[in-house]
């Protein structure tokens, strides 16, 4: 029962994003143009990418997921469908859990698109051997991302200056998972091992996915 | 086995008491017009009755699934009017939801144009399609907050015939509504709320429907 919820609202979320595009286009023309745009602008040495790859792309999916986030729950505030949603039998965990996994969905796919064109623009030295690595931790950290944007996008869906309020409120909490996310990608492209970086983001992602299932409820009926 | 019980419910918004310890118990197949002024607090009580808001003191009981018609129509405008009650109808977990939606349209009168887009529809074809949608899961209580607002008049026959014919099988209805002459017509039972507080609960009377002032006149505090 709890399955088929959440994936009647994350199929619903998705089957909506994909026939209006709104989120979908705004995040994959910004990750794109930024990525591009900072290739021109400084014109990196192998090293200097080196350096900054894992922090570069982070930052852009980061922000490119903001615009995913924002819609989540504010897609449900047109014809007071929230409430619907709310008196229905779904759970507020698998509304919420149904949400994170549409956004997880569209912000992975914003970042399997932009990928290539970091690897491409950036002269990314890239390897087979890199691409499950990069995989597992583009997973983790963009659960990380969503698990905790989801939950403040619940929290901020009736302010006004919501558009505002989601990144303000989200960045903080998303520092520790975002570092860990930049090291590991740092490491893995220039073929170190991961580190201890893997073990903080499993942990990370447990935790606030445990704590959002806990506290879900509270934030959306109050 | 009361449909409905309501025990000492009070609810504050900051220091301001919007519901005073409301008692009410409902019998099941009681139709219930929940009447009050602006103000009263008829919109508060039904969004603490369909759990869309916690009550500050005092507890709720339900016996059975809720529908709940309020203020906004709570479809999604992306999807089309079969998407909709489909969905709907999975949320509710129903055996067939979507031979149940098709017969959900044909109710309503929109059967012809299932795979329209909800945003595409008029005003009127929105309503009975948000009808629909209340009305799917065919629940055991059903909340309806002004219902007849706004309605056009096909919408209104088709709300008073779904009203009648859930009547007829014995499910419990609470109607909040300025519309006395609609409401005190369908309703077996009235429930007048003034500042927060029940002042008058009881059988609708032939008096009231010969003048529909008389319940205020008698009971209210003007």
């Amino acid at each position: 029962m709890f399955l088929r919820q959440v994936w009647t609202i994350a199929a619903k979320d998705l089957h909506s994003e994909l026939r209006t595009k709104e989120a979908w286009n705004a995040s994959i023309a910004f990750s794109v143009v930024i990525l591009l745009l900072f290739s021109f602008a400084f014109d990196p040495s192998s090293e200097q990418i080196r350096e900054f790859s894992g922090g570069l792309l982070w930052m852009t999916y980061a922000f490119a997921g903001a615009l995913v986030l924002n819609r989540s729950f504010a897609r449900e505030l047109q014809n007071d469908c929230l409430d619907a949603l709310i008196a229905s039998p779904v759970s507020s965990a698998a509304l919420f859990v149904g949400k994170a996994l549409a956004n997880f969905a569209l912000l992975f796919a914003v970042e399997v698109v932009s990928l290539p064109v970091f690897v491409l623009f950036y002269n990314v030295p890239w390897g087979t051997g890199q691409i499950l690595p990069m995989l597992l931790v583009m997973v983790l950290g963009t659960w990380a991302l969503t698990v905790i944007g989801t939950l403040f996008s619940a929290l901020t869906v009736n302010l006004r200056l919501r558009e505002l309020m989601l990144p303000t409120l989200v960045y903080p909490m998303m520092i520790p998972a975002l570092i860990s996310a930049m090291t590991i990608t740092t490491n893995v492209l220039a073929g170190d091992p991961m580190g201890f970086g893997l073990r903080f983001l499993v942990g990370f992602d447990i935790i606030f996915t445990l704590l959002s299932v806990v506290f879900v409820d509270t934030v959306l009926v109050g | 086995m009361n449909a409905l019980e309501i025990a000492d419910v009070w609810k504050y918004y900051g220091d301001f008491p919007a519901l005073r310890e409301v008692k009410l118990s409902i019998a099941p197949g009681s139709t219930l017009a929940l009447l009050g002024r602006n103000g009263a607090g008829k919109t508060t009580l039904l969004r603490i009755v369909a759990g869309l808001s916690r009550p500050s003191r005092g507890s709720i009981k339900i016996e059975g699934s809720i529908g709940i018609l309020g203020h906004g129509i709570a479809l999604y405008d992306e999807l089309t009017a079969f998407e909709n009650l489909t969905l709907f109808g999975r949320l509710y977990d129903l055996p067939d939801p979507r031979k149940r939606a098709e017969e959900m349209l044909e109710r309503v009168g929109l059967s012809r144009v299932r795979d329209g887009l909800a945003r595409e529809f008029s005003r009127g074809m929105r309503q009975r399609l948000a009808v629909g949608r209340a009305f799917l899961h065919d629940p055991e209580v059903l909340l309806l907050d002004e219902p007849f607002t706004a309605l056009d008049d096909r919408a209104i026959a088709v709300l008073q015939s779904m009203i009648q014919d859930m009547r007829d099988r014995g499910r419990t209805i609470i109607m909040s509504t300025h519309q006395l002459r609609e409401a005190l017509e369908l309703a077996s039972h009235v429930a007048l709320l003034q500042r927060g507080q029940i002042v008058h609960m009881g059988e609708r009377t032939q008096q009231m429907l010969d003048d529909t002032g008389w319940l205020y006149r008698t009971y209210g505090d003007n």
